[in-house]
């Protein structure tokens, strides 16, 4: 069936078998593979963007539940090739190494933000608890988003 | 200039990851790709009756169905012996679930999902021993009948260290487990093949492209320099990248035959079944020590299970436990064995530490024992056995050096951070107030072996060698390009690198790129396994930067008319020495460089190799603190604090050694609370998601407190050790160590790993689980 | 990772979507969130032929004062539930438990009416409108029913609903100011609840269910007996137990998961 959507700002259309996962609409049929595949469980996150402003785990939502909504993508992220605040304190506090998990990670983390302005270490943690990083022990991915939140925000 | 050696820079390759640019392997999308996927066996051990390919290539969009039979001569995977091989695709009999039987290749990945779907196989279940105690009962089912028994390696005992224990005042024995674990990277499997007119190029999702190209070549019948094999960027590793897959050598095969790219994309569920995993020894020890604490006799005995094919690392990996068993103590009679055995279940390879963690953990969980049963503080008890700092090089029980350490620095500097006394006290009161959680300190003083290694040793383990590769190459600008025969996959080279090569060259940190992973482009290299990329290919790059500033020296001099001995680099400049008006810079040094007319007799250009074999090993160390609480009702663990204080030697970029450190101690965690890969008596997986197998979140950790300690090593000029599997080696008996003291007041003296609430709750009641 | 093939088509209406599963019967299944279906058919374990999507119903959507009872449309997803100030006030059991189901993703796509029907006896909700005595509304070809949740689950993945049913509204009674638990024993933070339990006293009276203690979430009846009886947190919750059949899996033994409820409902009794 014929679905349109928004993503990073541009209209698309495709035409997609009703089974078709929205993170291999972005990847396979988009070209956007910043989004990642990491499970088949819904445990690990990678596959993080925002719908309609708020983060979901792209493999878990059928393409065509994105009708008419307006995606988010980590290519939506930086503004004219600059990194965002939170893309930028990510590398200042070193919170990525294979960088995997990573955009899900930040989307993820934009979401949060967005929801819980002023979180606590804590917050960030639990905010964080849906998307699993093998690399890092989270530590430089907790202070960026601490750091951004108390910046002022994530974008 | 300040130097770059040392600095926290942040990472040069961030940005690309940030923007999700990454290229890893699914993210190639070439044109006409085909799409593969595996039909896996659903039974532990069975004889492979018919195949039935006919319903899957029906299914629209699948351009073909294979199993064995439709390769002609298909080479194995490998494996110790001829009867030990495995097939690439199974032939009569599948010996774990989850080994591929059949493949299908379609245009896209749901067409191959699909027809994977469709193939049907006729299985005749045989008896499958899923354990260790299932392949080694009288009776048990063997996997190779020719091979006669499920024992495939063994190393008896030189002797059994029995006059030794026998006359010491005390003696314990003791039986570890240290269970199986699942590399599980992020990313999990991927491999692309287009096998054109001419040229293979592979792209894989691996840690050694050099190593792959090589046995492709071998395999496939087809010269080295006709295939091109490419580690783009890796979504983690940890050692079971470094395995040889059934789709390494299927993709090429498959797009020699269909004549378009395949590319293979293993799913989550695959990959809990079908990467090699780690660990997976149970330890007979035996102890004899003194009233002390000193300790005075070690025998150690490994069973360790191999999986169902002894192809990879595992037959061999014991011996890196019998290595290490003694620790970082002075242990005067060590007497260990092992023997490597198959069992129905995913083969077992290396993972992060790859029989070093499991050396470290017995060792450290043996003098807790000692403490425990001689009353001596666990702390006395490891300053009484440490190696005395003026002791190294010091020369273990079996054979390698250590290089160098101060292990009661590392532990000093340790207690600097850990308020030992006030949370002694803390724990003593909780211990009496019932509503409180319990309190348990745990230590992990530990020893581990990096830098691999002395070509000799990596013979043993079949590869070309240990050393590794690099060239630095001036541009005319003065620019610089290195490439370097590692291949990371997390680790930061190209900003490790560039800061070596930046303090050598006094070209800035930002002028300086690096490329590796390409067989095309990249000079013969071993690859990034066994913390090896700091020490050996940093020492690479060191010396083929030198070589490179000679060149310049040579060029500057003639520029300058002075002799090249007589020069000094001075930020970035070459000055003569005494007359530092008289220099030349880079920029100018570059640009002549590739001008003969400026040249005079010299050859133009500033490019220069260097390949380094590394003297000995290098044995990173430390001293770890956990700090737990325990619910007393319920048995769950919570971490409170970690504390690590790592000695890695130098530490190139401190940044970047902390976030591997926080990376292995939180796969060590994960170890000892959470994570195991279990099979049910039938042989049934049974962790097939990351849904059951716990990879912990942000939620479960504690944010990691890191000190340091240097005690350089004389293995490189460097004089750093390396520091990638040092976190996976401390942390799983820092989080034990504290659980059982948490629970000593109750007579808890031992827990297996995981400790999971159940376990633990068990423990305080006097059962086991 | 690849869900088989099937046809889908969106419900414009509760009518529509009713109509629909009289048309397909056992070959369809409703779609809301899609966070416990959608799992299941990715590994193939799920495999309905049809797949009838009602999560565009924004009519279903609310959470509404509905005099001495709060009205929750179907298709309220969790996130609204964690941020609902009217839960907050009226029904903060439910507002805290929503707040923890799977994690910040899951709950901005699945919704209460889709996690009551899936009637997953590990799932925390439905043991939360159990405890409330909450009350289910079904649409079906024949009209409206309700149906209550002692009633609601009948089994594992089973509820009362029938197959041409669609669960349009949930109804939980105000307690404003009465005291409430609620907590899940995991090991991760996104993990399922090994065992769960929802408490809300109710003037003289507690309702205590258990998550993870047999095929359906269930009521600690002979604890709920002994506190109406005068029973402290202690002596209760020995009861909480009783009348359970719960699992063993990886996580958890019978035994142990006994234990647990019994400890989690004595902790939860002392904060009523």
């Amino acid at each position: 069936m014929r679905i349109s959507l928004t993503v990073n700002g541009v209209r698309e259309e495709a035409e997609v078998e009703p089974r078709l996962l929205l993170v291999h609409l972005l990847r396979d049929r988009l070209g956007l593979t910043g989004t990642s595949v990491g499970c088949d469980s819904t445990s690990c996150g990678a596959c993080t963007v925002l719908l309609d402003g708020e983060s979901v785990k792209s493999c878990t939502v059928l393409a065509v539940q994105a009708e008419a909504a307006e995606v988010v993508t980590i290519e939506g992220v930086a503004a004219d090739g600059e990194l965002s605040p939170l893309q930028a304190a990510f590398q200042k506090h070193h919170a990525l190494q294979c960088g995997y998990c990573t955009p899900g990670m930040i989307m993820a983390a934009t979401s949060l933000l967005k929801e819980r302005p002023d979180p606590t270490e804590e917050d960030v943690r639990r905010g964080l608890e849906g998307n699993l990083c093998r690399c890092t022990g989270y530590r430089g991915i907790v202070d960026a988003v601490l750091e951004v939140a108390s910046e002022g925000g994530a974008r | 200039m300040t130097s770059m050696v040392g600095a926290a820079v942040v990472r040069k390759e961030d940005p690309n990851f940030l923007m999700g640019r990454g290229t890893y392997v699914d993210n190639l999308q070439l044109p006409g790709t085909l799409h593969m996927a595996f039909v896996r066996s659903v039974e532990p051990h069975a004889r492979l009756g018919g195949i039935d390919l006919t319903r899957a290539r029906l299914v629209p969009g699948v351009v073909g169905a294979f199993a064995a039979a439709d390769f002609p001569s298909l080479p194995s995977l490998g494996g110790p012996s001829p009867a030990l091989e495995r097939p690439t695709l199974a032939t009569d009999t599948v010996r774990f679930v989850g080994e591929p039987v059949a493949v299908v290749v379609a245009r896209d990945r749901y067409a191959a999902a699909d027809g994977a779907a469709a193939v049907r196989v006729d299985y005749e279940p045989l008896p499958a021993v899923p354990s260790l105690q299932a392949a080694l009962a009288e009776g048990a089912a063997i996997l190779f009948p020719e091979a006669g028994s499920n024992v495939v390696n063994e190393m008896p005992m030189a002797d059994d260290a029995e006059a030794e224990l026998g006359a010491a005042p005390h003696r314990l024995p003791l039986r570890l487990v240290n269970q199986r674990l699942a590399a599980a990277p992020m990313e999990p499997m991927a491999v692309a093949a287009d096998w054109g007119p001419s040229t293979l190029t592979v792209w894989a999702s691996c840690q050694a492209p050099h190593g792959v190209r090589n046995r492709l070549s071998a395999l496939l019948g087809k010269p080295s320099h006709e295939i091109r094999v490419i580690a783009p960027d890796v979504g983690g590793g940890f050692g079971a990248k470094a395995s040889w897959y059934p789709e390494l050598l299927l993709a090429p095969l498959l797009s020699r035959r269909l004549g378009r790219p395949v590319t293979y994309v293993e799913s989550r569920s695959e990959n809990l079944v079908a990467m090699t995993q780690g660990r997976d020894q149970v330890q007979d020890i035996e102890v004899g020590f003194d009233d002390d604490g000193r300790i005075l006799a070690l025998k150690v005995m490994v069973t360790q299970d191999v999986g169902g094919y002894p192809y990879g690392d595992a037959p061999g990996l014991p011996f890196l436990t019998m290595i290490m068993a003694a620790g970082c103590y002075r242990v005067p009679k060590v007497a260990a064995g092992f023997r490597a055995v198959v069992t129905n279940t995913t083969p077992v390879s290396a993972y992060r530490g790859a029989g070093r963690p499991e050396g470290s953990y017995l060792i450290e969980r043996v003098v807790e024992l000692i403490a425990d049963e001689t009353g001596v503080d666990p702390l006395e008890v490891r300053r009484r056995n440490f190696i005395p700092f003026d002791a190294f090089p010091y020369p273990t029980h079996l054979g390698p050096v250590y290089d160098s350490g101060d292990y009661q620095a590392s532990l000093a500097k340790l207690m600097e951070m850990v308020d030992y006394d006030s949370l002694r006290r803390e724990q003593a009161g909780r211990r009496d107030d019932g509503s409180a959680p319990l309190l348990g300190i745990g230590f992990s003083t530990f020893v581990e072996l990096g830098g691999v290694g002395p070509s000799a040793l990596m013979e043993g383990f079949g590869g070309l060698g240990g050393w590794e590769s690099a060239r630095a190459r001036v541009n005319p600008d003065g620019s610089v390009v290195l490439l370097v025969g590692t291949s990371p996959h997390g680790q930061g080279h190209e900003t490790m690198f560039s800061q070596i090569a930046a303090d050598v060259l006094q070209v800035p940190f930002e002028r300086i790129s690096v490329l590796h992973g390409d067989t095309a482009t990249v000079q013969e290299g071993i690859g990034t396994f066994g913390s090896r990329s700091t020490p050996v290919g940093g020492e690479a790059v060191k010396r083929a930067s030198l070589r490179a500033r000679e060149k310049a020296a040579q060029i500057a001099a003639h520029i300058l008319e002075a002799a090249p001995e007589d020069l000094d680099m001075v930020d970035g400049r070459f000055v003569v020495r005494g007359s530092p008006d008289r220099g030349v810079d880079w920029a100018e040094v570059a640009n002549k460089a590739y001008r003969p007319t400026q040249l005079g007799d010299i050859e133009a250009g500033i490019e220069a190799a260097a390949t380094f074999e590394p003297p000995n090993l290098t044995f990173p160390s430390g001293a770890h603190c956990c700090v737990v609480e325990v619910d007393r009702e319920t048995g769950k663990v919570g971490i409170r604090r970690y504390v690590a204080v790592d000695d890695c030697g130098v530490l190139v970029n401190p940044l970047m050694a902390e976030g591997q450190i926080m990376g292995g101690v939180t796969q060590g965690i994960a170890q000892a609370l959470y994570e195991k890969v279990t099979y049910d008596g039938g042989g049934q997986p049974l962790t097939t998601t990351l849904a059951e197998y716990l990879v912990p979140s942000a939620a479960e950790l504690p944010r990691f407190e890191m000190g340091h300690t240097v005690t350089p090593t004389p293995s490189n000029s460097l004089g750093a050790k390396g520091i990638g599997e040092s976190g996976a080696t401390a942390a799983p008996q820092a989080v034990v160590n504290a659980v059982v003291d948490a629970l000593s007041h109750l007579g808890v003296r031992d827990l297996e790993m995981p400790l999971t609430p159940e376990r633990v709750w068990r423990a305080m009641q006097g059962g086991a689980r | 990772m690849i869900p088989a093939p099937f046809d889908y088509v969106r419900a414009g209406s509760v009518d529509e979507a009713v109509s629909l599963l009289g048309r397909h019967g056992e070959d369809a299944k409703l779609l809301a969130g899609g966070h416990s279906l959608l799992p299941l058919m990715k590994l193939r374990v799920a495999a309905p032929a049809v797949l009838i999507d009602v999560g565009r119903l924004a009519e279903l959507r609310y959470v509404r004062d509905a005099g001495d009872q709060v009205a929750i449309g179907a298709m309220t997803r969790h996130r609204d539930l964690e941020t609902s100030e009217l839960l907050g006030r009226e029904v903060p059991l439910l507002r805290h438990a929503a707040a923890q189901v799977g994690d910040p993703q899951v709950r901005h796509r699945g919704t209460l009416g889709g996690s009551l029907a899936h009637a997953d006896p590990a799932a925390d909700l439905p043991a939360v409108i159990l405890a409330l005595d909450g009350t289910m509304v079904a649409q079906g070809p024949g009209g409206r029913r309700t149906i209550p949740a002692s009633e609601f689950f009948r089994s594992i993945f089973e509820s009362a609903l029938a197959p041409d049913e669609v669960l349009t509204e949930v109804r939980v009674p105000k307690v404003p100011g009465q005291r409430w638990a609620f907590s899940k024993f995991n090991q991760r933070a996104q993990d399922w609840a090994i065992v769960g339990v929802a408490a809300q006293r109710r003037d003289g009276d507690v309702g205590v269910a258990l998550v993870h203690m047999g095929q359906t979430p269930l009521r600690a009846a002979e604890t709920e007996a002994a506190v109406r009886q005068g029973a402290g947190p202690a002596d209760a919750s020995a009861l909480a137990d009783r009348g359970t059949d719960p699992p063993g899996d990886l996580s958890a033994s019978p035994e142990y998961r006994r234990h647990l409820a019994r400890v989690l409902v004595r902790r939860a009794l002392e904060r009523l």
